[in-house]
């Protein structure tokens, strides 16, 4: 039996613990640059470093050869202006897409800039990014010379939702199509990265979760000189001695919810993103900002249908939606007659909600494969949903299940399923770790890059600026000498870290979190004021003090889950204190307060940056678009900057 | 019927097993407990065994372990009842489902 009670019933008695239990033992690794995180962001600043000839460590808390929200796979190579088949230039393309409040113009300007010769990169390893096999010959975007595969997406212009000039005459003619998203086979890609890692003499610490940062003296505020670790299987205490350390991990995944009994992470982030990442940086005093923008949970919570299984969701990827009659249902679905937009307007939702009720739309609705030629057919199901992060299993189940994409219609949840709570909220989004050009924080020593910064973008951005803070990171640590971990800050981590394991009764770790959950659900949800806020700070501060010191775990995988709880808590904390300062209601962060209603207004036009300073939080702010002239930035910071790499 | 002793355990943790060996495929060989993000797996203590599937309610379903599996057929994929999903045959209007 494969189950835990079949082998209790089979055996006589549970399975043993598999791993040796090493609590308490340490491990101590010196190195030049400490990648935290081996998602996209942490494998290309690994290999990024290396190259550069230095000792590099990466730090993975899953294995770094599937992990991160991109380890099973990658469908669109998204903001590619450089690529040849592009009519935008990067600058223009980076200047477009920085026209949004509150974005990170930095990391845009990097991606659009950097992106294409990342891919390039990735294509000498060994990466899928054309049709080489002729798969896909006569597909609309593919070029029969390059042999690249261009994606509707963002055809006129980068957004979700249609553009407004949609159903003019002669919208999207292919001979004005932007042409910077190209489709690619990546389900290969994460293999591929933590090989290159391997060869490039890379030390790949997987299974091991990043607890906190030391800094100089231990002192909040320090220059960061290594952290600390733990090693989720054998408990094992693991002390990072680092020159330059990046931060790759992501935001807090599931901050709202907690349902796993209904497979509550069966959503885009794995459990695995808890937000420690940024609860390491703002321990050690560097500055966060956009924490108190949150995004609804639009997609499965164990409550939901997964995300892609129905076809309201495969139909982002150019398949038609009809209704139970075959009738043409009118929102957009990412295709080339709307040039990439995926996202109905509300009023378009709203016009078929009301459809529905009236009888005008029957439900369910299908995703209409068999009305599409063959060979789009193919590039949807075998190309995008074969080759996107969790998506390939899907279509594998249903291919063995008997669906035929030739003559079925698979069907859509959108609308049947009702829509998710306005209390599910996702802090997955948009908060993170303040950079600069150098994608360096705040702290020195200490860079950022992928969804660990703020405002993060897709998986060609995770990879352009995890290569580019690798190769920052490693000119730094060229230029300073041997750095000292304070042992008295080793001491007070070690003693928080493994509090949980001297405890077999109090709180397990799936208690706090479903009650941590709970208060972000009451106090910081839709009805958003003062009074709300401070009664939850309130609640989790009292859960804190209260409960925090009960939580047991009782092996290595249990603490680390609680470890991972008690950095939610925090984070959680945080968004509260960011709502707080925020004294107005913004649309761009979907920060609706109800005491401050009018969106928007004038004086709050601007970023709002936290950070602790001897363990109080200060706030302050930075206006929009700090980072000054895009290119000029760019330039003045990359003089020596060498393009595609060439060589071992 | 077995003459083992009856246990006292706990309800299941979760209403879903995310997948499920073959066991007269699988050689054991333990790449599925590597490559899954979140160890959903612990090895068998018995070496050429499936592995026991120790925290299917942490699993995300992302399919790595079925994806990369070397030996094809040894893990099927096992929707949660709630999440088998439809579709209909377009000629024949027939229903079908995971």
């Amino acid at each position: 039996m494969t189950t835990w009670h079949g082998y209790l019933k089979d055996e006589g008695r549970p399975p043993s613990w598999p791993y040796p239990i090493l609590f308490e033992q340490e491990q101590e690794i010196d190195t030049d640059v400490l990648v935290i995180g081996g998602g996209i962001a942490g494998c290309w600043a690994a290999i990024s470093a290396a190259r550069q000839g230095l000792r590099v460590a990466l730090v993975e808390k899953s294995d770094t050869v599937r992990s991160g929200s991109g380890g099973p796979g990658c469908d669109h190579w998204c903001d590619v202006p450089a690529n040849p088949l592009s009519r935008v230039t990067p600058d223009d393309w980076a200047k477009h897409m920085a026209d949004r409040p509150y974005c990170n113009g930095i990391g845009i300007q990097i991606q659009c800039r950097e992106n294409y010769d990342t891919l390039l990169e990735l294509e000498q390893m060994g990466g899928k990014i054309r049709d080489t096999d002729d798969e896909y010959v006569g597909a609309e975007g593919r070029d029969n010379k390059t042999k690249f595969m261009v994606s509707p997406r963002y055809g006129t212009i980068h957004s979700y939702l249609p553009d407004p000039r949609m159903n003019e005459p002669n919208f999207n003619p292919p001979e004005k199509r932007n042409n910077v998203v190209l489709r690619v086979w990546g389900s290969g890609f994460k293999p591929i990265l933590k090989k290159e890692c391997e060869r490039l003499g890379v030390k790949v610490y997987d299974r091991v979760m990043g607890t906190s940062l030391l800094t100089e003296n231990g002192i909040q505020g320090g220059r960061v000189v290594g952290a600390t670790g733990l090693n989720s299987r054998t408990g094992e205490f693991m002390i990072f001695k680092s020159k330059a350390t990046i931060l790759s991990t992501a935001g807090a995944g599931s901050l709202w919810l907690m349902s796993m009994e209904l497979c509550g992470f069966s959503n885009m982030h794995s459990r695995a993103m808890a937000g420690d990442g940024t609860i390491m940086a703002w321990k050690a005093g560097a500055e966060l900002t956009r924490m108190e923008g949150t995004g609804m949970v639009m997609i499965a919570t164990g409550l939901k249908h997964k995300w892609y299984s129905g076809g309201g969701d495969a139909s982002y990827e150019n398949v038609p939606i009809v209704d139970a009659n075959g009738k043409r249902v009118p929102f957009p679905i990412q295709g080339w007659v709307d040039a990439g937009a995926m996202v109905p307007t509300p009023e378009v939702s709203a016009k078929v909600h009301e459809g529905i009720l009236k009888g005008e739309y029957e439900l369910p609705f299908y995703a209409d494969f068999p009305s599409m030629p063959e060979v789009e057919r193919k590039a949807t199901w075998n190309l995008m949903l074969g080759e996107e992060a969790t998506t390939r299993i899907i279509i594998d189940t249903f291919n063995q299940g008997g669906f035929d994409m030739a003559k079925d219609m698979l069907q859509s949840y959108k609308f049947l399923e009702g829509n998710s709570l306005p209390q599910w909220r996702d802090a997955g989004y948009g908060g993170g770790v303040l950079v600069d050009w150098n994608l360096k924080t705040s702290l020195d020593g200490l860079y950022a890059a992928g969804t660990q910064m703020f405002a993060p973008e897709d998986h060609s951005h995770a990879a352009a600026t995890g290569r580019y803070a690798g190769r920052k990171a490693a000119a730094y640590a060229k230029n300073i000498g041997e750095s000292k971990v304070s042992r008295d800050q080793i001491e007070k981590e070690k003693a928080r870290v493994y509090a949980p394991v001297k405890r077999s009764e109090g709180i397990e770790w799936k208690e706090l979190h479903a009650g941590v959950a709970r208060i972000m659900q009451y106090y910081v949800s839709e009805y958003r004021t003062e009074r709300l806020f401070k009664m939850g700070l309130g609640a989790l501060e009292k859960m804190e003090k209260e409960s925090v010191p009960t939580l047991y775990a009782l092996d290595p995988h249990k603490l680390m889950r609680s470890l991972e709880d008690i950095s939610m808590l925090e984070y959680a904390k945080i968004i509260i204190h960011a709502s707080l300062a925020r004294k107005a209601s913004s649309r761009p962060l979907m920060f609706q307060r109800i005491d401050y209603p009018t969106p928007d207004p004038p004086e709050w036009d601007k970023f709002l940056t936290l950070k602790l300073e001897k363990d109080k939080v200060k706030i302050g702010e930075k206006p929009q678009a700090f980072w000054g002239d895009m290119k000029e930035q760019y330039e003045a910071h990359n003089k020596d900057y060498t393009g595609v790499h060439k060589g071992k | 019927m077995s003459q083992k002793e009856l246990f006292a355990i706990p309800n299941v943790q979760t209403p879903n097993q995310p997948v499920l060996f073959n066991p007269d495929i699988c050689t054991g060989c333990n790449e599925c407990v590597e490559v899954c993000p979140i160890d959903v797996y612990i090895p068998h203590p018995e070496e050429g065994r499936p592995p026991i599937i120790l925290h299917p309610e942490e699993c995300w379903y992302c399919g790595s372990c079925a994806n990369d599996c070397p030996c094809p057929g040894a893990i099927q994929f096992n929707w949660p009842l709630q999440s088998r999903g439809y579709w209909k045959n377009k000629k024949t209007g027939e229903i079908g489902q995971l």
